[in-house]
């Protein structure tokens, strides 16, 4: 079809549309409503098991079975991204060539930074039953991290550090961890993902039952498999070359 | 409930944690041994047939409940997940653990496997499938829907040294992706009205409720959502592009079971959700139009392919409109025709990818007209690919000959009696282009074809295996060989169809569903439904339909030796089919501007019956 | 003011959309994809909103009768924002392959699939 044609298709479509959507939103209960009767009762089983971050309630000890499938919709997506970046049949994948040079000082501040953002991730993991963040914020946050070597310092040193098939059995475990646990749980509650060791007190670290275990196999599995995908992009950029 | 019941509703979370075990094995273990990887990976999916089959057997006295985590409703609201096993669910669930099997089979050692890349994302593609078809909530079907997506967006494009791989499965990935965002929407919608999420909690919620703007808002999003995967016009375009380019072993599940479950996720969510509050009638009154353009689209399309892979492809879309028309008059017997009639299809048309696999090994290309005669060595696999056509076209006894009669009897006692005709029509039709494309490849029968310049993508494609196949391995042969038993077993072994059907009286029950799940009420009983085996209008109907298709391929073979009148005739279709053919463009802009068209249709079909 | 934010996320799918039927370029395509998944980021976070709730993390300084904003939307859109991270990793990664072997991104000259 023509640019024209395609455009008018989508316009007529769409307003058509917009006007069931605004229709629709009239009929939404207004934005900052009181009535929240999932709300309610995630909270009461949230407080009950002893996790004072009630997002990571939800998510890795109400709805675990759905962090299951987004864990695994990032092993997939990662597995695929690399299958899909390898190397074609007539291309090569060559070390990368030394050159350019770095400042002293870009070099020092990037391994301060780097130092500190690796705590910072670790934090976020291991406090995520109890502040905001939890497996997924934290492991993206080491995995670029970690890549602070390359930005402030140079592709070689990244690739020494970043042993990729050390990350693969990382990535790995990691979610085998999860699946694993949630087997365990069905070993000794008979249920699927059941938050089977003790609450604890409420704010402490070692409370919330499994949530903090799950919390840290999440970790691992995104940490090992962004540093996966951001180096199979890195490769594609820059020791890949075609025939 | 006793112990034994809860220890097989763990099985149902067991047939998704042991894929995504199996492939974060693949994934961890490098340097894995080409044997051992396949032979876990075959493993897993037997393991997980098996659990499905014990569940399936179960699901005869009720539907096995499991809320995940150990969060039993308390007076009807559970914080938790739920999945539901009832016939249809588990049953979708054990077909798709099959043909999983068969395609891990006939991939065995030759295929170009990326040190078990190709296993682990096939493993999670499993249970993508599974938990979409056993999940009772909203949210998670949305999760397992995206889980079947990305993965099968990844082996779309698996053969990357191809740009049509890329390019479809580009296509493949924008489109859906886009259709999952769109549903989820519409449960961000559903949400704020009812506070719920999980399947039975909504059918009681929304019992009472009238049809406003919100709630059809809501249904047409998710729907419409869910019909892009299921490939229904105008939401199919990605279809052929995917399947043209998709490595063999992953057509047979696109064709057998993905695109189905599209369909199945569509009439579960109007069945358990929304038949409270949007009537069945005006429901029906629609799809059963959309699901006959898509047929006739699907059909017509497919006649012109010489992309033997593409032209499956459209045949699935045919299909799909013909599987949309019976499910869509939401009676058993309709629903449990189309189910039979999908089981029968998976079979061949799995068969019929495989098949097609095995030219592209040996030739390196699936072009009708480039690979004209020169299957005539390949005695058994050409008689294979002939009976596979047939199937297609409903050859008793056939499953799919079965699900095609019962379908057309539920359709014309609804009042449409127009629906056998076209079932005979489409089924002909695509069998008539499966039939010539045999013919021609493997049997060298009419006068060798005129080069291109039609217009239709050529068949040039990259192998799926490393070199060039002299024999069909045993491996290849067995998968080939399990999936016309299941072609077959739909027709033959009276249990099925039977089951089938009670299965389906189950399905249209919502609020058995949402009162099983919630308060352990026992399942109702289901009973026997007559018309539900062969019978002589049924059999002279399938039989009408296998000798249209052998009359219209033979007339397109001897095309030249026709009689004047009948290519004028012809020729008089041509600027039409032109248009319909320059309308799949490949370009993703179209699509998406299709999507916008198709999204306000359907909601003006279902929303101003209702004004 | 009851519905803005409500049509915020509307207009964000449906221009997304328009992004990606305007586009010239893949990897165009696939931010406004991102586009349209912000849409459904704003409706969910819109629903569970509550005004004068805070966040719901409670501790040791927050007494566990506060009324808090729904934590199962967060937890949906916490879900749903790892999930299009990947999905557009995947749909990047095939966009960089298509540039190498068709030596073009631009929809309107890939031909590789018609009829």
């Amino acid at each position: 079809m023509t640019r024209r044609a395609r455009f008018s298709l989508f316009l007529a479509g769409a307003s058509c549309f917009a006007v069931l959507l605004v229709l629709a939103v009239l009929g939404l209960p207004g934005f900052g409503t009181t009535r929240h009767q999932y709300r309610d009762h995630a909270v009461a089983a949230a407080i009950g098991h002893g996790t004072a971050n009630v997002v990571s309630a939800v998510n890795f000890d109400q709805r675990g079975i759905d962090t299951l499938g987004e864990e695994s919709i990032l092993l997939g997506s990662v597995v695929g991204a690399a299958a899909l970046l390898r190397p074609a049949r007539r291309e090569q994948d060559h070390a990368p060539a030394g050159g350019g040079s770095v400042l002293e000082a870009t070099r020092l501040a990037g391994y301060v930074v780097l130092a500190v953002t690796l705590l910072l991730g670790i934090d976020l993991i291991a406090h995520g039953h109890l502040t905001p963040g939890g497996g997924f914020q934290g492991g993206v946050v080491l995995a670029t991290g970690l890549h602070l070597l390359y930005v402030a310092g140079r592709y070689p040193a990244l690739a020494r550090l970043r042993p990729l098939a050390s990350f693969e059995v990382g990535e790995g475990l990691g979610a085998a961890a999860f699946a694993g646990l949630g087997v365990a749980g069905m070993a000794v509650a008979g249920s699927f993902l059941a938050n089977v060791l003790p609450s604890g007190s409420f704010g402490d670290l070692l409370s919330a039952g499994s949530v903090p275990l799950l919390n840290v196999a999440v970790g691992v599995e995104v940490a090992c498999g962004t540093v996966i995908l951001l180096a199979k992009f890195l490769e594609q950029a820059i020791t890949i070359t075609g025939p | 409930m006793g112990t034994f019941e809860a220890g097989t509703s763990q099985l149902l979370a067991l047939a998704v944690a042991v894929p995504i075990l199996g492939a974060c094995l693949m994934v961890a273990v490098t340097r894995l041994a080409r044997l051992v990887a396949d032979s876990v990976a075959t493993a897993v999916a037997v393991a997980v047939a098996v659990i499905d089959g014990w569940v399936l057997v179960h699901t005869g006295a009720g539907r096995v409940v499991l809320w995940h985590g150990g969060w039993l409703p308390v007076r009807g609201f559970s914080v938790g997940v739920s999945f539901v096993g009832d016939q249809f669910g588990a049953g979708l669930a054990l077909l798709v653990a099959v043909l999983m099997a068969a395609a891990l089979l006939y991939s065995w050692r030759y295929f170009e496997a990326v040190e078990a890349h190709y296993h682990a994302l096939m493993l999670l593609f499993l249970a993508g499938m599974q938990g979409f078809a056993l999940s009772g909530d909203l949210f998670d079907m949305f999760v397992f829907f995206e889980l079947m997506g990305a993965v099968a967006y990844a082996l779309t494009a698996f053969k990357i040294e191809d740009a049509s791989a890329l390019q479809g499965g580009l296509s493949f990935a924008i489109m859906n992706s886009l259709g999952a965002y769109f549903a989820l929407f519409g449960v961000g919608l559903v949400y704020a009205r009812t506070g719920q999420l999980g399947l039975p909690e909504l059918n009681r919620a929304l019992v009472g409720h009238r049809p406003d703007a919100l709630l059809v808002a809501a249904f047409v999003l998710v729907s419409c959502g869910f019909l892009v995967k299921a490939a229904m016009v105008p939401f199919h375009f990605w279809l052929a592009d995917a399947h043209a380019v998709a490595p063999s072993s992953v057509c047979v599940l696109f064709s057998g079971v993905m695109v189905e479950l599209g369909l199945y996720g569509f009439v579960r969510v109007y069945l358990v959700v929304f038949r409270p509050v949007l009537p069945g009638p005006d429901i029906t009154r629609a799809f059963v139009v959309l699901g006959a353009i898509t047929a006739v689209v699907g059909a017509v399309m497919c006649f012109g392919q010489r992309h033997i892979k593409r032209l499956l492809a459209y045949s699935t879309i045919g299909h799909v409109g013909l599987f949309l028309m019976a499910l869509s008059v939401l009676s058993p017997d309709g629903v449990g025709g189309a189910a039979v009639y999908a089981v029968g299809h998976a079979g061949a048309k799995g068969a019929l990818f495989l098949l097609g696999g095995i030219l592209l090994n040996r030739y390196g290309s699936v072009d009708e007209l480039e690979l004209f005669g020169r299957g005539r060595r390949h005695r058994w696999t050409g008689v294979a690919f002939v009976v596979g056509a047939l199937a297609l076209a409903g050859l008793p006894p056939f499953g799919t000959a079965l699900g095609k009669s019962m379908a057309e009897e539920s359709l014309a006692s609804a009042g449409y009696g127009w629906a056998p005709a076209l079932f005979v029509a489409v089924s002909a039709v695509t069998g008539a282009a499966v039939l010539r494309a045999g013919l021609r490849v493997f049997f060298g029968v009419g006068p060798p074809p005129l080069g291109s310049g039609s217009g239709a993508t050529p068949g040039t494609e990259e192998p799926d295996v490393e070199g060039r196949l002299t024999r069909v391995p045993l491996t290849m042969a067995a998968a080939i060989a399990a999936l016309f038993g299941v072609a077959l077993v739909g027709g033959v072994w009276r249990l099925v169809p039977d089951a089938v059907d009670r299965g389906a009286q189950r399905f249209a029950d919502g609020t058995g569903y949402a009162a099983q799940a919630l308060a352990h009420v026992p399942a109702g009983p289901t009973r026997a439904l007559p018309g539900g085996w062969w019978g002589v209008e049924g059999v002279a109907l399938s039989l009408a339909s296998v000798a249209l298709a052998v009359v219209l391929a033979l007339g397109a073979i001897y095309l030249s030796r026709l009689p004047d009148a009948v290519r004028a005739w012809g020729r008089r279709l041509q600027p039409g089919y032109r248009v319909l053919r320059r309308l799949h463009s490949g370009h993703i802009g179209d699509y998406v501007a299709w999507f916008m068209a198709g999204l306000a249709g359907v909601a003006a079909l279902v929303g101003f019956p209702l004004r | 003011m009851r519905y803005y934010a409500f049509f915020v996320a509307g207009w964000l799918l449906l221009i997304g959309c328009l992004g990606i039927v305007r586009s010239r370029n893949l990897v165009h395509a696939v931010a406004a994809l991102s586009v349209c998944q912000s849409g459904t980021y704003v409706l969910l976070l819109a629903v569970g909103f509550q005004w004068k709730a805070v966040a719901p993390v409670f501790g040791n300084t927050l007494p566990t009768n506060t009324p808090v904003v729904d934590p199962v939307v967060q937890a949906m859109t916490l879900t749903d924002v790892v999930v299009g991270a990947t999905v557009t990793a995947l749909l990047l990664a095939m966009a960089v392959q298509i540039a190498k072997r068709q030596r073009t991104v631009d929809p309107d000259e890939l031909s590789a699939l018609e009829g």
